[in-house]
């Protein structure tokens, strides 16, 4: 774990650190579920782009082999979630209020990438759209879009 | 499907949770299947936390938990094992899950035809009737390597 700050502070406090350093890793490493899954982030260009590295506790279908469909869910929500952290000027930790996921294609046993991208910024409420894709990014393995609440609680 | 034996999809359900990697990471327990409905546990696991502040889990392990499930309604609404694949999956989350306990989900087929099988799912804790995640599904039957 390469958390910055680890020891002290909340979980916004932290992230607010790791924003301020460019920290990407840090901001994931934060979170235990997202180690679990291997989620790393990096800039590409412009777009922040979520990648979970393979592993075999994510296959879903042994016979095949083919990514467990949860991961590809997970990956979808941390993606956007990751694009909010990121963008917004104050840091309001989103709750996922619902999420829908198209499933495209069988997820192959190798790393798979991810962006969100926001497509409504309300007062309360930000609409994301995501995609999910591996080695050829016009061939989504799935796509997604959720709502997120965005209030200080 | 009513005249179908139990027992019959008990097995075909149980020999398919074999093949599923992700569910042991989890440390997902098959609860109950039944006729067209299957439940599952998700134990509560410090690696599966979302907010390391509150403890609560993460929604993609619930997520995660509720499309294994709904797709083993559908497993355990049919006698004669085909590989089925995830068209969609809607996912409502109502509220967080109480750190430190199980989540149960409780996933239902409740239509089955020649190429699609349609399936409801909820997430709780105590009660089925108090309600963390409410998931809506409809899965590909017959998909040859793992294509709609």
């Amino acid at each position: 774990m390469t958390t910055p700050d680890a020891s002290a502070g909340t979980l916004i406090e932290r992230i607010t650190a790791a924003k301020a350093s460019l920290d990407f890793q840090g901001m994931i490493d934060l979170v235990p579920y997202a180690r679990f899954l291997g989620l790393t982030a990096a800039m590409q260009g412009d777009e922040l782009i979520t990648t979970m590295r393979f592993g075999d506790h994510l296959i879903g279908n042994r016979s095949l082999p083919a990514l467990h469909g949860g991961t590809l869910g997970a990956l979808l929500e941390s993606a956007a979630i990751y694009e909010l952290l990121w963008r917004s000027e104050t840091i309001v930790l989103p709750k996922t209020i619902t999420l829908t996921i198209d499933f495209l294609r069988s997820g192959a046993p190798v790393d798979t990438h991810a962006r969100g991208v926001v497509t409504r910024q309300g007062r309360r409420v930000t609409n994301v759209r995501m995609e999910a894709w591996q080695a050829d990014r016009s061939a989504p393995v799935a796509t997604a879009h959720a709502i997120f609440l965005v209030m200080r609680s | 499907m009513a005249d179908l034996d139990d027992d019959v999809k008990r097995k075909f359900a149980n020999a398919a949770a074999r093949f599923v990697p992700h569910n042991e990471a989890l440390g997902i327990r098959i609860v109950d299947i039944v006729d067209g409905e299957a439940v599952f546990e998700l134990p509560y696991d410090a690696k599966l936390v979302g907010n390391p502040d509150t403890g609560a889990l993460h929604g993609g392990a619930i997520t995660a938990m509720l499309d294994g499930c709904s797709g083993f309604a559908v497993f355990a609404s049919m006698t004669e094992r085909v590989p089925i694949a995830t068209l969609d999956l809607r996912i409502d989350y109502l509220k967080a899950a109480e750190p430190g306990r199980s989540v149960f989900g409780r996933a239902r087929c409740y239509k089955l035809t020649r190429n699609v099988a349609f399936t409801r799912a909820v997430a709780y804790q105590d009660n089925v009737d108090d309600v963390i995640a409410h998931a809506v599904g409809t899965f590909m039957l017959s998909t040859k390597q793992g294509k709609a």
